[in-house]
């Protein structure tokens, strides 16, 4: 809890409201509000000209789990996240989410926040509701979005003047406004610093946990993907090489013994599975 | 408090007011050491008439109606023939910027004819046209043309493929996706090509109206050589550079309006 609350106050000054809400997320049980879409992936292929990157396949995630794919550059990952968001075609193999779904369900966040330049951080945010936009809650929302990501005091504001981190708070406020069932990663976290970073990562967590979509992480960053996930996936050569399961109580306590272990054994296999490949 | 540290915040104080009057010193300057040079007699006034003399001069075709009427009419011809090849070129940059089919049917044979200094080709106008409107809006209309294709041609090639695939993830239609993405992110690329597009329109309307026209700034200047005015010829020089200056400070206006949003346009 202090330390929770330290990390915190690295990235943005503390308020009094802000560890007040800090608290209660702390206090929340674990779990979800059981929003989030379950998720089926069979015998999926998926090649770039010769280059085969995805060679079959096949996984289930539970609905409102928090799974982080893990995996050296090239290996596939981001594709799959891609194939999963709807933003490749599949070239075989199949993607059935547990109801059936629709696109506003399945939100991306990419490693860069793309925001409009000339739009207002509200305009942006905004622009997550799609086809609800106009509708007359659309601004109540929006605000809504931008209270949960901390960022209700820069509504106003264009996104060239905003630090890095708060850049993606927005795009995560975008993300989160459509009340999306499965929200997909892709290195959110990649181009931050560290200590915006660990924040970022709290973040995060809180909103998976307040909002109970499913989430799936795409990282470079092990020891982000054990301090987040329910689970990790380890992807080689375009297959899913290990599935690891993270029982560790929320919130997690960053550096712990077990967690480490953990990240050192996936660490050790993928730099394994490296050397034997470019053996 | 000691001076160095009074001393940024006077500077602040100051700057605003001085700021507007800062780029007019030069000329200020400049047509005081011209009214010197022409008063103590280092310039004759039969190569370089006095400013003062050019001012009477403006005076008296003011009071006679003939500048506001040859202004009018050079301002009207620049104006229209503007919009009509600006908004021509805009529509050709749109079309090759969305439409791999328009580009490569049209791109290459406009490309060709934009290596044609639009200004060979008076005398054909000249043959086509007469001396008439047509032919003066006709040149202007075709040398504003091609900053205005190729500079939005150019705006929208340029817009981050990484947003608009955001708006597609988002379910922006064709319609919205170019109003709130592609357009806006080609607006600054296009105001330079309106930039450059304005000093096009100056330069081919002097050209035309001084070899083919019956009114107009071109055709003032023009007479006046016939009839030895030299004050009358220096004037319309001058009200050239200043309507020239009115123009770009339109365009940077209306850039500033536009693009509050760019980090260039934003106060810190």
């Amino acid at each position: 809890m202090q330390e929770a609350l330290r990390f915190n106050a690295l990235d943005e000054p503390v308020t009094r409201e802000g560890i007040i809400k800090q608290a209660k997320v702390l206090r929340r049980t674990q779990g979800s509000s059981g929003r989030g879409l379950s998720l089926t992936i069979q015998g999926l292929h998926k090649s770039f000209g010769d280059h085969q990157v995805l060679r079959g396949v096949d996984l289930h995630i539970a609905a409102g789990q928090f799974v982080a794919i893990v995996g050296r550059s090239g290996c596939g990952k981001s594709t799959l996240l891609r194939l999963i968001a709807g933003l490749e075609k599949i070239d075989s193999g199949s993607i059935t989410f547990g109801e059936t779904a629709r696109r506003e369900d399945v939100r991306v966040m990419f490693q860069e926040p793309r925001l409009l330049p000339w739009a207002r951080v509200r305009a942006n945010v905004e622009v997550g509701l799609g086809r609800e936009r106009k509708s007359p809650d659309a601004l109540a929302r929006a605000r809504q979005a931008l209270v949960e990501v901390g960022l209700a005091d820069k509504r106003g504001q264009w996104p060239t003047v905003l630090s890095g981190g708060q850049k993606q708070r927005v795009a995560l406020a975008r993300a989160l406004v459509g009340n999306p069932r499965v929200l997909a990663f892709d290195e959110p976290l990649g181009a931050l610093d560290a200590l915006t970073r660990i924040s970022m990562q709290r973040l995060l967590e809180q909103v998976w946990r307040d909002q109970g979509f499913t989430a799936i992480l795409v990282t470079h960053d092990v020891s982000e993907a054990v301090a987040l996930a329910d689970r990790v996936l380890v992807i080689e050569d375009g297959r899913i090489a290990r599935d690891i399961d993270v029982d560790a109580r929320r919130p997690r306590q960053r550096g712990s013994a077990d967690l480490a272990a953990l990240e050192g054994s996936i660490l050790s296999e993928l730099l394994r599975g490296g050397d034997e490949r470019s053996a | 408090m000691s001076l160095v540290e009074s001393l940024p915040r006077l500077r602040k104080l100051r700057l605003p007011r001085a700021d507007g009057l800062v780029p007019w010193l030069v000329p200020l300057l400049i047509i005081l050491i011209w009214q010197a040079a022409s008063a103590l007699g280092l310039v004759p006034a039969r190569v370089l008439p006095a400013p003062s003399d050019v001012a009477v001069a403006g005076w008296k075709l003011l009071r006679s109606g003939e500048l506001a009427r040859n202004i009018w009419v050079s301002f009207w011809r620049a104006g229209i023939g503007f919009v009509i090849g600006g908004g021509i070129g805009f529509a050709f940059g749109l079309a090759n910027g969305l439409s791999e089919l328009s580009s490569k049917l049209t791109d290459t044979t406009l490309q060709m004819v934009r290596n044609i200094p639009h200004l060979a080709l008076i005398p054909l106008v000249i043959l086509w046209f007469g001396i008439d409107e047509t032919a003066k809006l006709f040149l202007v209309a075709l040398g504003v043309f091609f900053p205005v294709y190729i500079n939005t041609l150019h705006g929208i090639r340029t817009v981050d493929p990484q947003l608009i695939e955001m708006g597609r993830i988002y379910g922006m239609s064709d319609a919205e996706l170019f109003a709130r993405v592609i357009f806006p992110g080609a607006l600054p690329s296009i105001f330079v090509g309106i930039r450059f597009a304005l000093g096009i329109m100056w330069l081919t309307l002097i050209v035309a109206e001084t070899i083919a026209a019956a009114s107009g700034l071109g055709y003032m200047a023009m007479q006046a050589r016939e009839f030895m005015q030299i004050d009358v010829v220096v004037l319309s020089i001058l009200i050239y550079a200043a309507l020239g200056k009115l123009a770009d400070s339109a365009s940077r206006l209306l850039e500033r309006l536009t693009l509050s949003w760019h980090p260039a346009f934003q106060k810190h």
